[in-house]
């Protein structure tokens, strides 16, 4: 079975259901045509969707099982080979869990050798460590092992051989028997008054049904999966410090700071500074293009200006780095030799070159999202104010902004979660210096670069360092939905007063 | 002595508020009003009637450059309000406005309080100098538009918070805060109910006192009942205009005789 036409025998199985399930698609097809004696007039459905439903019958059920079933029988197998390891076995530093993958590891090794010729089946079977150097017999076929292999993994790795051995089996077994029951019923089902178009439409209903609540699923899966590193954090580390402490200076042989507080500094001044360019700019295109724009300028500019959304957030990075960055330096730095003759500035990475560059690509976030808030505002309106003799723009200032205000304020929320959320350019832009100041032109650095930080390089999982990147995550989740919640609710609210 | 002082009424109601001279209006190529010539008077109901698309609107909105915020439109042709082409280059189309006022199809007021939106013209126009000033132009056109009694005590309430008649009162309200000298309405009671129409009909009977009022109807019936003058108008042509009891009791064009006797439109 193993090396039948040179594919995994799961891969098979799978291409096995498939064929199947063509076979039911046309057989159906048929029989439906066959019962309406070549008329597909007098059949319920077209007759495609009595070949749909014989697919479906045959292909959904067999690899709903099949899935299932690959997911269930290494746990299975685990549990029951992990008996057989007594507790001696399992050396000063080891665990477990190291044990087994060096079983695993040898059983997949030995079903190796055997595929590559360099063991019979029945060696392989009867093999034992009395006689047999198997560390160096399965290195020469490829498989590297850490250790001697000693009689008790040995004999573990056999049992966990033979029990993959009959589970592939059985799983091929009773997959195939599913697969043919399926196509079985389902041609039993086709006939002519059959009412297949309706049971298609289910499962198209169906098929909807799960994507939506995988979206949702994996969203609540993330929440959680943060929130139970966050435990272990706060488990390891006081809250206090987290939440109240200000200092941040993780050390990787213990006893560190890991205070939020000056990470969230960072993060609320560059956003601000983003904010502060993004919006202005954002805003007072948004009304050039809705309000004053002909046609001919909007089809030009609107896409223009949406090609700053396409940009990757790491380019813009490089354009922080590269070009904002040093051209501050010479405005604000270099004492006699700069712009301005002072030296305020001494590197290029600073809170001011992060924030521009971020404000530059909320840009047309900002002016997207406003532009369609202002297009939404009734003709009527305007028509009402230029009937009382007010010009474009005091009719934009005191009629259109503040009906849509609610609206402009909702897309600024919006573009204030990303801003906080973002991350490359923050990481090229801002520097890696965490500390409280005021001072825009030093460097800061912000929640999403420390996450990066902390979970690049060799980590492990146990220290405080390692897992304070999850409560950072988790707050930096909660603050951004926040925002959006409130944004949310505040584009409804507006839209509901022009319906 | 008496004769004299009637003959002087008569000229002083008879004086020509607008007269429109050989307007032609396209929107792009399609011509919407061909040649239409009319003289509107003075303290004056003057209504326009006639089917669906056929350039009532449009002609209205002339009036005080309104469609020059339609950019495809182009206007041909002159209009004088008292002698004065309102079309030359000298005339700034946002003053023109201050003095044709318009009040919609739709109830449309600001989303801002009762006050705010009848103070919206006189603060642009700077028509009061302080706040007692401006209560009173308030107050006064709340009155005029008959709906001080229902909002006084809510002033500081949103305007959309009103009901349809009651905010197209306000819209006229509006208008009339801004000392208009001609009041433009575009069907101004198509969106309200029975009640509330008589109500805004009643007061435009009253406003033509003051001012020359012209208003476009699909209702025959609101053309009889409120205008003195009325004008027939049929695929972008003025057919018919004249004294409204002879439009309606003896037509000329049998055009008009056909849409008031239900046949076209």
């Amino acid at each position: 079975m193993g090396n039948f036409l040179n594919v995994a025998p799961t891969t098979l199985l799978v291409i096995v259901v498939l064929i199947l399930t063509a076979l039911a698609f046309f057989m159906a097809r048929n029989r439906a045509m066959a019962a309406a004696s070549g008329d597909a007039r007098k059949l319920h459905s077209l007759p495609n969707y009595y070949g749909y439903n014989a697919a479906m019958m045959t292909a959904i059920p067999a690899l709903f099982v099949l899935a299932i079933w690959l997911f269930v029988q290494p746990m299975l197998i685990q549990n029951s080979v992990i008996s057989l390891i007594p507790q001696a076995a399992v050396s000063e530093g080891s665990s477990v869990n190291l044990v087994m993958s060096d079983v695993r590891r040898v059983a997949n090794g030995l079903t190796t050798a055997v595929d590559a010729g360099a063991l019979t089946a029945d060696a392989a079977r009867d093999i034992s460590t009395a006689n047999t150097d198997i560390r160096s017999l399965l290195a020469e076929s490829g498989v590297a092992l850490g250790s001697e292999v000693t009689a008790e993994v040995l004999n573990a790795a056999q049992r966990y051989r033979s029990m993959q051995a009959t589970g592939q089996w059985l799983m091929t077994a009773a997959i195939c028997a599913i697969s043919l029951i399926g196509l079985f019923i389902a041609m039993r089902a086709t006939t002519a008054t059959f009412r297949a178009r309706n049971l298609v439409e289910r499962f198209m209903l169906a098929l909807l049904m799960i994507a939506a609540s995988l979206a949702i699923l994996t969203t609540v899966g993330i929440v959680f999966s943060m929130l139970f590193e966050s435990i272990n954090f706060f488990s390891l580390h006081p809250w206090q410090d987290f939440f109240l402490g200000d200092k941040w200076s993780p050390n990787f042989r213990g006893d560190s700071d890991l205070s939020i507080l000056p990470l969230l500094w960072g993060t609320i001044y560059i956003s601000i500074i983003a904010l502060l360019v993004a919006v202005p700019i954002g805003l007072f295109a948004a009304i050039y293009l809705s309000e004053y724009a002909n046609s001919k300028v909007r089809a030009v500019a609107k896409p223009l200006l949406e090609i700053l959304a396409g940009i990757p957030t790491i380019v813009y990075g490089l354009f922080a780095l590269l070009t904002v960055g040093p051209f501050l330096v010479d405005l604000f730095g270099r004492g006699e030799n700069g712009i301005l003759g002072v030296d305020w500035m001494s590197g290029a990475t600073s809170v001011l070159t992060a924030g521009l560059v971020m404000g530059i690509m909320l840009i047309p976030f900002v002016s997207s999202l406003s532009d369609d808030i202002i297009n939404a505002v009734p003709q009527s309106m305007r028509d009402g104010s230029f009937g009382l003799g007010a010009t474009h723009s005091e009719t934009i200032r005191q009629v259109v902004i503040p009906a849509a205000l609610p609206g402009i304020v909702g897309a600024i929320l919006l573009a204030a979660s990303r801003a906080i959320g973002e991350t490359m350019i923050v990481v090229l832009g801002a520097g890696a210096i965490a500390r409280i100041s005021a001072n825009p032109l030093e460097a800061m650095t912000t929640i999403t670069t420390r996450i990066v930080s902390q979970l690049t390089g060799d980590t492990d999982f146990a220290s405080p360092e390692t897992l304070v990147a999850f409560a950072l995550g988790l707050t930096l989740f909660v603050l951004t939905l926040g925002l959006n919640v409130v944004a949310l609710y505040i584009v409804r609210k507006y839209r509901e007063q022009y319906e | 002595m008496k004769d004299n002082v009637i003959s002087e009424m008569d000229v002083t109601t008879d004086k020509i508020k607008i007269s429109a001279n050989n307007v032609q209006v396209y929107y792009g190529e399609n011509q919407a009003i061909k040649d239409v010539s009319v003289e509107i008077q003075d303290k004056t109901v003057t209504a326009f009637i006639g089917p669906s698309g056929c350039g009532k609107s449009t002609f209205l909105r002339c009036i005080n450059r309104m469609n020059d915020t339609i950019d495809i439109c182009r206007v041909q042709g002159d209009i004088m309000i008292d002698g004065e082409d309102i079309y030359d280059s000298n005339v700034d189309p946002v003053q023109l406005r201050a003095k044709v006022g318009m009040v919609f199809q739709k109830p449309n007021p600001f989303p801002k309080s009762i006050y705010d939106n009848v103070a919206y013209g006189p603060r642009i126009h700077g028509l009061s100098r302080n706040k007692a000033e401006l209560d009173d132009i308030v107050e006064r056109a709340l009155k005029r538009a008959a709906i001080w009694n229902e909002v006084k005590d809510r002033l500081n309430a949103p305007g959309t918070g009103l009901s349809g008649g009651q905010q197209q009162r306000l819209c006229i309200a509006r208008a009339i805060a801004t000392e208009p000298e001609v009041l433009l309405m575009d069907e101004p009671c198509s969106a309200l109910d029975p009640i509330a129409t008589a109500q805004v009909e009643e007061l435009i009977d009253e406003l033509r006192q003051n001012y020359a009022v012209v208003i476009v109807t699909h209702s025959m019936q609101q053309a009889a009942r409120v205008s003195q003058k009325t004008a027939f108008f049929h695929l972008g042509n003025l057919v018919e205009y004249g004294e409204t009891d002879k439009i309606f009791t003896a037509p000329e064009d049998p055009r008009t005789e056909s849409y008031i006797t239900g046949r076209i439109g």
